[in-house]
């Protein structure tokens, strides 16, 4: 929090919608209503723009995480002639855990820039993508391929993900019968989604069915039903076991995700596969929407904590909130990020922030820094190590996303990897991920990390990435929530945006049912006035 | 590029193209004056410019540039050298044909320009390869580009390796590109002969080569490119030295030599007896596989009889560059030759070197025939008894030879002959191998996949299996897969309905071979004939094929003691490989599918032959004929000079009309000609023929006048 008080005075004080945080909802959502004609402030207590869905210098990453791991201070008590509500963050993160192996990366904390929802990336044919497009905020970002795709196994030897027909041919370890099968596999879906004719699409019955159930049938052995279901139709749970799997992918999401990775390759000349990742991390999204918002007339005030929220005295309706400046501004409609939390039973829906944080699963999410890539010759690269592949009771998929200097998220020479897994507690989470980071990378013995000569002996013979930092931390997984007080929801478990969109969307037209959630006829002239409203303290 | 719709331009487009044209036909005039004229001014050149940047299809604009550029380089080397000068003529040479390539990238004026200029030696080999790289992108099956590509890749001394490795990319990339393989084929072919480092052991290379394809065939086993390669490299596995597979006479037999055909001695000497007016007598080679260089020089003929002749060796089935299957020579007894004396005579083939492949191969393994012919005085009188009889194909008059007889013994004795050679060659432990693996591998894909060009694959590896077994093995008996690759072929015929003429060959020659595969089957098929009117005739050794099937004929070489031929009701259309049959009499091919009297043209080296039966075919009944085009007629120059013109000058019967007739005819001595059942034929035809035929007794069965 600073210490000044400059904060500047906000003009005018009433609002069509005040949103609170700059996470991708938030940003999109005061994208939409700007474009849509409605006056917005957007105000985030942070210096940066993206709240949970940041990319952030290393030291900055670690003290967001801290901050948003312990108990909150109570925020200073106000009064007015409105009842007010004291807004405090509530903790999303726990069990935050930092390793420090080798201070170089330490020393170049701004030359980082960690997403905090790691691991993510975009399929080239993504619905976010078509979002980006359409409204015209590629402008802002730039894109590189993510080069390739791996499944790991409990060593840590990875194989390619044979995704394409030439990968398949390619492929070192399938045998050519798999190879046939997958192939067929391939052209079965290519065949059911060029509707040519009746008798090439999959049967109905068939596309309720779980995924696995149809990949069994069509003689798929279990590798490539493995690679299918947690490489390409990313997969969260353990397919096979069908009593514990929480979430059972039927054939007819799985073949969307298989139509959606092969419309994605070659969708842009430009991209390699099927996979690409933003240049400076994932929060240049959120900031390219605000970037957006602000053409389209949005207020931003970054630094701005909101401490409390004004309520009408008689009904107990929502009518604004207090800034930490003191000023009071009012609007019909407000959004919060998760974060955001009322500490007494005062609050306009209490059962809405009760039910927010029901799911009982959680994310466990890591980051790990080296100087080595996991494959040699590749910098940007997905691994998956799939359920039961690292022991026996390793009931969630594994993800692993490493980036290296290409896409300026760390030094070059370095690379930065992002690991998530679903978990049901803290204990479960720290084990899955730490069983995948030994089976990635070598850990340095505490003994002999100080002896430089027989580090760079040692890593001459060691083929795995020694590891020189990693934080590993626990998110929980929250739903938005709609009213006059809406709430975004915390980046879930996803590798894509897909459903985050759907439900920020769905959002948007609750709170605004007769608007256009971006139309396209407002790409019109933003170039001229770009950035024209920005307000920075 | 591939697979796009034709759409009818509109009335705008129409217009547009004219006034294209109109403009076009102006640039074309003025630069052919400027041709003519040798005009090489900058504006002249530079109208050339124009028009083949529009139209990079104008080869002689290409040829006027050429023309162009030596007389401007002649001028600067007068003017003294200036290295840029001479630069900067051929680079916008270079710009020029980069401008027509953006055009069409496929045409062939522009990138042999290209060619010319870089062969000047004066430009950058770097931007030419920057250039390759834009149109693989564009298009990575561009053979023109892959062929220019071998061009640079051979001006700056690129390894092969590096090109091998390039075209390995670009398979990873799409394994769908023709052109790549090909290219890897050459360079392989290279690497290989020049045993470079890595490539002196073809096993090894050709195994992982085999790996390689594999699994671009298991990936997508519809892609026929990878098939493409496949075959090539089965056809590298399967390639070995030209060996001669049969003779006639055959190796070890006895023959006795008739004048007039009749049964003197018969009796008292179990041989087979020949026919002959002249005193001589066919000698045929038959190779594995076309061959060039059978002469005096490779192959010598040892006889007393036959001290001091030079043997002229003829071609039988020769294709334009002068390959054949088959060679012939006569040989001719002298007249003095006393009764019933037994003639040894020895052939050494490939005696010297000089005999190859058409791929290239030398026949070096040396093989003997000996075999002996008696040949009857001369002192009697002969009768006139087997020229005048009639052949008429009475079902009475063909005795089946599959029950001991004395001819059966002949018949026997004369499909057993086998050829001895010094050294047998040995088929490659590795070949054998190669295709066995190959041979599973096929199964394992055909068993989850049901793919044409594989099974089309599987039965072309189990014949070559048979093939390689029967090289190996001296025995006849290996025709463990015939019924295989037959059910193979009826699969791919109701599968693939679209080529099903191509099956129906290789299911014709399967079928064949599987009937001459060893004694027991052929014997079937063979019997004598001897007509009731005429009984001391020698009998014919007679083979039916009929009702068969067979649209083309193969595995000849079985069969070059045969006499008469039943051929009749099949679903011929060519008769390919009946001239090595030289001894052949009277053939029957009615009710086929020939379609023109050029499918014939085989016949016309069988000076034997006597009675003809082509009745009941498809000659004249279409009125485009291409086959009619395809074979030696007036328009190709193919055919002697030596028409005669006179003969056909006064009547109604018109030359011009019957060319196709005329050249197969003239040269055959037929007795006897069954032509009803053929739209071609009238009266006219009939009458043009007696009068063609002097020889021709009977046409269609009536006395020709």
């Amino acid at each position: 929090m600073e210490e000044t008080t400059s904060y500047p005075s906000i003009e005018p004080s009433n609002f069509d919608l005040i949103v609170v945080g700059t996470g991708l909802p938030e940003s999109i959502i005061a994208s939409a209503a700007s474009a849509a004609g409605k006056t917005v402030l957007h105000l985030d207590p942070n210096p940066f723009y993206g709240t949970h869905y940041a990319s952030l210098p290393l030291n900055d990453l670690v003290s967001f995480l801290e901050s948003q791991s312990g108990p909150q201070s109570q925020p200073p008590e106000t009064s007015s002639d409105h009842a007010s509500i004291s807004l405090v963050t509530r903790p999303l993160y726990s069990a935050l855990e930092i390793n420090t192996y080798s201070s170089e990366p330490i020393d170049n904390s701004r030359k980082f820039n960690l997403d905090l929802a790691g691991p993510r990336f975009f399929f080239c044919s993504d619905s976010i993508i078509d979002l980006i497009l359409k409204t015209g905020i590629n402008q802002y970002m730039e894109f590189k391929s993510v080069d390739a795709s791996y499944v790991s196994d409990a060593e840590g030897k990875l194989e390619n993900v044979p995704d394409s027909r030439s990968a398949i041919f390619k492929h070192r370890s399938l045998s050519l019968s798999e190879k046939n099968q997958l192939m067929k596999f391939f052209k079965l879906v290519q065949g059911h989604f060029g509707n040519e004719s009746e008798e090439d699409k999959i049967p109905e019955q068939d596309l309720e069915s779980p995924f696995v159930e149809f990949l069994t049938k069509m003689g798929l052995s279990q590798k490539l039903k493995s690679i299918i279901l947690y490489a390409i139709a990313l997969a969260n749970y353990d397919q096979d076991n069908l009593e514990v799997c929480k979430d059972i992918i039927n054939t007819k999401s799985g073949i969307n995700h298989l139509a959606l990775y092969h419309s994605s390759i070659g969708r842009f000349p430009n991209a390699n596969g099927a996979m690409i990742y933003p240049i400076y991390g994932q929060g240049e999204l959120p900031q390219a929407f605000c970037r957006r918002a602000a053409v389209k007339g949005c207020i931003y005030v970054l630094r701005m904590p909101v401490v409390a929220v004004l309520m009408d005295k008689d009904d107990g309706t929502y009518k604004g909130v207090k800034l930490v400046s003191g000023q009071e501004l009012f609007s019909p409609q407000l959004i919060v990020a998760p974060s955001f939390t009322f500490p007494s039973t005062l609050g306009p829906s209490p059962a809405q922030v009760a039910n927010s944080c029901d799911a009982k699963e959680k994310v466990a999410r890591a980051i790990c820094i080296a100087k080595k890539s996991l494959k040699p010759e590749v910098a940007n690269c997905l691994v998956f190590i799939p359920p039961r592949s690292l022991y026996p009771e390793q009931i969630t998929s594994i993800r692993v996303l490493q980036l290296s200097g290409n896409v300026a998220v760390c030094p070059s020479g370095m690379f930065v990897t992002y690991l998530s897994a679903m978990c049901g507690n803290v204990e479960e989470g720290k084990k899955l991920i730490n069983a995948a980071i030994n089976a990635l990378f070598s850990l340095p013995t505490p003994g002999n990390s100080e002896k430089s000569a027989a580090d760079s002996l040692s890593e001459h013979i060691e083929e795995k990435p020694r590891l020189l930092w990693n934080a590993l931390y626990i998110q929980e997984l929250t739903t938005g929530s709609f009213d006059s007080i809406s709430r975004t929801m915390m980046p879930d478990e996803h590798l894509d945006y897909n459903n985050l969109l759907d439900a920020t969307e769905k959002l948007f037209r609750e709170i605004y049912p007769n608007a256009e959630f971006f139309s396209v006829t407002t790409l019109s002239d933003e170039n001229l006035d770009d950035g024209g409203s920005e307000l920075d303290p | 590029m591939h697979g796009r719709p034709r759409i009818a331009p509109t009335k705008e487009e129409q217009e547009a193209s004219s006034l294209r044209a109109a403009k076009l036909r102006d640039l074309q005039s003025q630069v052919l004056n400027f041709h003519h004229n040798k005009i090489y001014t900058k504006e002249a050149v530079e109208i050339s410019a124009k028009l083949l940047e529009s139209n990079p299809e104008h080869y002689t604009g290409w040829n006027y540039r050429k023309l162009a550029v030596q007389y401007l380089l002649d001028q600067q080397s007068e003017n003294g050298v200036d290295s840029n000068s001479i630069q900067s003529i051929l680079d916008e040479e270079l710009r020029i044909v980069e401008n027509a390539l953006k055009k069409n990238f496929k045409s062939y004026g522009a990138w042999h320009h290209r060619k010319w200029v870089l062969s000047k030696g004066h430009s950058s080999t770097d931007r030419e390869l920057r250039l390759l790289g834009k149109f693989q992108k564009l298009d990575a099956r561009n053979f023109h580009a892959w062929n220019y590509r071998r061009f640079i890749a051979g001006l700056r001394k690129i390894p092969d390796e590096e090109e091998l490795q390039y075209t390995t990319d670009m398979i990873y990339d799409n394994f769908s590109n023709y052109s790549a393989w090909h290219n890897r084929s050459v360079i392989l072919s290279i690497l290989l002969g020049k045993r470079e480092k890595g490539y002196h052991d073809k096993e090894r290379v050709f195994g992982e080569e085999y790996e390689f394809v594999r699994n671009a065939l298991f990936t997508d086993p519809d892609d026929q490119s990878g098939w493409f390669y496949h075959l090539w490299l089965l056809d590298q596995t399967l390639k070995r030295e030209p060996v001669l597979l049969s003779s006639w006479p055959p190796h070890g037999s006895n023959l006795c030599l008739s004048v007039d055909g009749s049964l003197n001695d018969r009796q008292t000497l179990p041989v087979p007896h020949f026919q002959s007016k002249a005193r001589t007598f066919p000698l045929i080679l038959y190779f594995s596989e076309g061959v060039e260089g059978v002469s005096s020089s490779t192959v010598t003929v040892e006889s007393k009889c036959h001290a001091g002749d030079d043997f002229t060796w003829m071609p039988l089935s020769a294709n334009k560059f002068g390959f054949s299957q088959a060679w012939l020579t006569y040989l001719k007894f002298p007249n003095e030759v006393h009764s019933l004396e037994a003639c040894p005579v020895k052939v050494t083939v490939a005696h010297a070197a000089g005999i190859t492949s058409s791929s290239g191969m030398p026949c070096s393994q040396s093989c003997h025939i000996s075999f002996t012919v008696i040949v009857p005085s001369d002192d009697r009188q002969h009768s006139e008894l087997q020229t005048t009889h009639r052949i008429s194909w009475k079902e009475e008059n063909i005795r089946s030879c599959t029950t001991q007889s004395l001819e059966a013994d002949i018949l026997r004795s004369l499909c057993e002959l086998e050829i001895t050679k010094e050294n047998k060659p040995t088929t490659p432990k590795w070949s054998m191998e190669t295709i066995s693996n190959e041979i599973a591998h096929c199964q394992e894909l055909l068993s989850t996949t049901n793919c044409k060009i594989g099974k089309l694959t599987l039965a072309r590896l189990l014949m070559a299996r048979n093939a390689l077994i029967s090289y190996g093995n001296p025995h006849f008996g290996t025709e463990a897969n015939y019924e295989d690759v037959l059910a193979l072929y009826r699969d791919l015929m109701k599968m693939d309905p679209a080529h099903i003429c191509y099956y129906e060959d290789e299911y014709s020659l399967v079928l064949l071979k599987q009937l001459t595969s060893n004694v027991g089957s052929l014997m079937k098929h063979c019997y004598q004939y001897q007509e009731s009117s005429s009984p001391s005739m020698n009998p014919y050794l007679c083979v039916r094929l009929n009702g068969l099937s067979l649209s083309r004929l193969g595995s000849m070489e079985q069969l070059l003691w045969v006499q008469m031929l039943d051929l009749s009701h099949n679903k011929l259309r060519t008769i390919e490989g009946l001239e090595a049959l030289q001894l052949l009499s009277c053939l029957k091919l009615n009710n086929n599918r020939l379609c023109s009297f050029t499918a014939l043209e085989p016949l016309k080296t069988l000076k034997s032959l006597e009675a003809l039966d082509i009745s009941y075919n498809e000659i004249g009944a279409h009125s485009i004929d291409t086959r009619r085009y395809l074979c030696s007629s007036p328009l190709t120059h193919a055919v002697g000079n030596d028409w005669n013109f006179k003969k056909f000058t006064d009547e109604d019967v018109k030359l011009k009309d019957h060319w196709d007739a005329y050249l197969l005819f003239k040269d055959l001595n037929l007795r006897q000609l069954e032509i009803t059942g053929n739209a071609v034929v009238n009266d006219r035809l009939k009458a043009f023929l007696c009068k063609l035929m002097p020889s021709l007794k009977r046409l269609n069965g009536e006395k020709c006048c």
